[in-house]
C-alpha cells in the first residue's frame, strides 16, 4: 500500500500546485504510516525532480517517453494508472487544475475508485473510508463526502493547502509503462501562453475589475496594480461577455472559481453569481463608489470611492511600500 | 454527424442554498431549476453544426422533462431521460456511457462542469468508461474532414488541438452564443420524441454525509480613500497577504 501523487510541471519546472499536492500526499502517508511516491510525466531534470523530496516524497517515478511530451489526458491517465498498480497505491492525489480536471475522473474510472474533487482540506481516514469536506453549489455550501471504495482519488484545489517542508531522502527511478496505442488521438498542435502573466487558478493575489471600469481602454491601471503585487488579473462576467477582457479572466459561478490569499475587487457590484466564485478567498478588498454595493457585505476591507482615483494611488503607495 | 448532448438541471444561480433533515439533504423548496449554463452552451454549439442529428440525454426524474423539452425547442431532434435520481457523477457517467455503447455517436458534448456540484467529472468519466479521447475546457470547436479542431484553456494560456472522433467535449464560454428557443421551435418540440429508459445498476463508491453553510465573514473594515497606507499596513501586518 502507498500514496501516489501526480505532480504537474510546466516546461520542466514544478509549479506551486505540485508542491501543494505532495504536501497533501505526505500528510495522508503519515496518517497511513506508509510511503509517498510522486509521479512526474514528461521531461524534467533530476535536480528539479529531487525538489519533490523537500516536501516528503520518498520516491519519484519519472517517465519521459517522447510521446508524452504534450499533455494528453487519456495517455497521462494510462501512465498514472500503471504507476498506481505498480506502487499498490490506495490513495492517488492530484491537483484540481485545468489539466487535473480532465485527468482525475479518467484515473478514477480506470481504477474503479471514488473521486473527491475540489478538496480544500485534509480529510479523515477511518479504517478503509476517507471523509473530507469540499465546496459545492459554487462555494455557497460545503459537503462532507465519504469515499468507501478500496482505492481513492483526491483532487486538491490549487492554493488551498499550505506547502509543508518535510525533507526526505528521495530516490528518483525511471518508469516506462506500456502506452496504449489509442491514447494519442488528441494531437496538441500549438500551445499559446500569455507570457509574463500569473495564471488565475494558481495566483495567490488577484486584481479583478468589473463594469465600473466603463471600458477596455481603462484596464491599464488594473494591469499596473497587478504588476506591483505580482497578481493575476480577473474580471466579472459582463466584462468578458462584452469582449473587454478574454473569457479566461471571467471568475464566478459560471466562470473560474478562485481562492487566492488576496482578492481585490474594483468596480464590481458583488452579484451572487460573482461572489460564488470568489468567496473562498482568504482576504477580500473591495473598491466601489457605491457604499451599498453588496460586495461590501463579504469584504474584509472596503474603500468607498472612485476607482479611477484610488487605483493609481494604491499602485503608487504599494510601489513605495515594496521599495 | 450524430451528436449527443448531456443536459443536467441545476438550481437557478440566484437560489439560496439551504439544507434540511439535519443538514443531510438539499432543501429544494422554492428552488427554480434551469438547464446548467454550460450544457446550454454545448447544445447551442451542437445546433450550429451543419447536418447534425442531435439527441439530448438527461439522468433524472420526471421533473427534468421541462428542461428536455426546452432542449428540443432549441433544436435537438430527440430526447432521452434515464429515469433515476442522478446520485453522483459516477452514476450519471455510467448511464450515459451505457447509452452510447448501444447507440453510437460521433460527438458527445457536455458542459465543462455543473454549477451545483461543480465536479467537472462527468465528461472525462464518460470518456474514461468508453475509452474515448476527451477535451475538458473547450472554448472553440470546429469540425473538419472528420476531425475536431479545438481551442482548450490551460493554465496561463490555451492550446490548439486536433482530435479524432468519437470524442467527448466539456463546453466552456466562447464555444457558442446561447440560443434561445423561438416560437417555431417551441411548437415543434411538443411532437418530438422524448423517450424514458431504465437505469443500469452502478455500485456506489461514495456518498455525501452532510452539508453545511459557510461561516459568515466578519464585518468589513472601511478604510478612507485618502488613507491607502493604512490598507497596506493592515494587509501586511494583520492579514499577512502582501
Ligand atoms: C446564470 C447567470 C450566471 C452568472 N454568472 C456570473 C459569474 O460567473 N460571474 C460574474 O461576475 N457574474 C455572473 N453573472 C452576472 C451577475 O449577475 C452580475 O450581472 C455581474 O456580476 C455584474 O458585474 P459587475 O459587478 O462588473 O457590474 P455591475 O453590477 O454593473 O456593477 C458595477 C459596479 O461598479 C461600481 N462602479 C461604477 N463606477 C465606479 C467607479 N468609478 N469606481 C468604483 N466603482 C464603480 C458600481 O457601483 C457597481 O457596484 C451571472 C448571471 C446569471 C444570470
Amino acid at each position: 500500500m502507498s500514496v501516489l501523487v501526480y505532480t504537474e510541471h510546466r516546461e520542466g519546472v514544478f509549479s506551486k500546485t505540485a508542491f501543494e499536492a505532495v504536501s497533501y500526499g505526505k500528510a495522508l502517508a503519515e496518517q497511513l504510516n506508509t510511503n509517498l511516491t510522486a509521479l512526474s510525466i514528461g521531461n524534467v531534470e533530476e535536480s528539479e525532480l529531487k525538489k519533490l523530496g523537500q516536501y516528503g516524497a520518498d520516491k519519484v517515478l519519472t517517465t519521459s517517453h517522447e510521446k508524452l511530451s504534450d499533455f494528453v489526458n487519456q495517455a497521462y491517465a494510462a501512465v498514472i494508472y500503471e504507476a498506481a498498480k505498480q506502487e499498490d497505491a490506495e490513495y492517488i492525489v492530484l491537483s484540481n487544475s485545468f489539466s487535473g480536471k480532465g485527468l482525475a475522473p479518467r484515473v478514477a474510472t480506470k481504477l474503479k475508485a471514488a473521486l473527491a474533487d475540489g478538496v480544500t482540506e485534509l480529510g479523515k481516514i477511518e479504517g478503509g473510508t476517507f471523509s473530507v469536506k469540499k465546496s459545492v453549489f459554487s462555494n455557497k455550501a460545503f459537503a462532507t463526502d465519504v469515499l468507501t471504495s478500496p482505492i481513492k482519488v483526491i483532487s486538491v484545489v490549487p492554493n488551498s493547502i499550505s506547502i509543508k517542508e518535510s525533507l526526505t531522502d528521495v530516490d528518483v527511478e525511471s518508469f516506462s509503462p506500456e502506452l496504449p496505442e489509442n491514447a494519442f488521438s488528441v494531437l496538441v498542435k500549438e500551445v499559446i501562453r500569455d507570457t509574463g502573466k500569473v495564471s488565475l487558478p494558481e495566483a495567490s493575489i488577484i486584481v479583478s475589475a468589473g463594469r465600473g471600469l466603463k471600458g477596455p481602454e481603462n484596464w491599464q491601471m488594473i494591469e499596473d496594480l497587478a504588476e506591483v503585487l505580482g497578481a493575476a488579473t480577473a474580471c466579472s462576467k459582463p466584462v468578458s461577455d462584452a469582449g473587454w477582457r478574454p473569457h479566461a479572466e471571467h471568475v464566478g459561478q459560471t466562470g473560474i472559481a478562485v481562492s487566492p490569499d488576496l482578492y481585490i475587487a474594483i468596480g464590481i457590484s458583488g452579484a451572487i453569481q460573482h461572489l460564488a466564485g470568489v468567496s473562498s478567498s482568504k482576504v477580500i478588498v473591495v473598491i466601489n463608489k457605491d457604499p451599498e454595493a453588496p460586495f461590501f457585505k463579504v469584504a474584509d476591507y472596503g474603500i468607498v470611492g472612485d476607482a479611477f482615483e484610488i487605483v493609481p494611488k494604491l499602485t503608487e503607495a504599494l510601489k513605495a511600500f515594496k521599495s | 454527424m450524430k451528436i449527443l448532448v448531456c443536459i443536467s438541471q441545476v438550481p437557478d444561480t440566484t437560489s439560496k442554498i439551504r439544507f434540511i433533515d439535519d443538514n443531510k439533504h438539499f432543501n429544494t423548496e422554492g428552488i427554480q431549476y434551469i438547464i446548467n449554463p454550460y450544457d446550454e452552451l454545448a447544445l447551442s454549439r451542437a445546433v450550429e453544426i451543419e447536418g447534425a442529428d442531435i439527441t439530448v440525454i438527461n439522468v433524472g426524474k420526471a421533473d427534468t422533462e421541462a428542461s428536455l423539452r426546452k432542449a428540443l425547442a432549441v433544436g435537438a431532434a430527440k430526447a432521452i431521460r434515464v429515469d433515476a435520481e442522478p446520485r453522483d457523477a459516477w452514476f450519471v457517467a455510467h448511464q450515459i456511457a451505457e447509452y452510447v455503447k448501444n447507440n453510437p455517436f460521433d460527438l458527445i458534448l457536455c458542459g465543462k462542469e455543473s454549477i451545483d456540484y461543480n465536479g467537472a467529472q462527468v465528461p472525462a468519466m464518460i470518456a474514461g468508461l468508453l475509452d474515448f479521447p476527451s477535451v475538458s475546457i473547450c472554448r472553440k470547436l470546429d469540425l473538419e474532414d472528420g476531425k475536431a479542431l479545438i481551442e482548450q484553456e490551460i493554465e496561463g494560456g490555451k492550446e490548439v488541438l486536433s482530435a479524432d472522433l468519437p470524442l467527448v467535449i466539456g463546453a466552456a464560454e466562447g464555444i457558442a452564443e446561447v440560443k434561445i428557443p423561438n416560437m417555431r421551435g417551441i411548437m415543434s418540440a411538443r411532437s418530438k420524441p422524448l423517450e424514458t429508459i431504465e437505469p443500469i445498476d452502478v455500485p456506489q463508491l461514495s456518498h455525501i454525509e452532510s452539508y453545511e453553510s459557510p461561516q459568515p465573514r466578519e464585518a468589513v473594515t472601511l478604510i478612507e480613500a485618502n488613507n491607502l497606507d493604512e490598507l497596506i499596513a493592515q494587509l501586511h501586518n494583520k492579514s499577512k497577504v502582501i
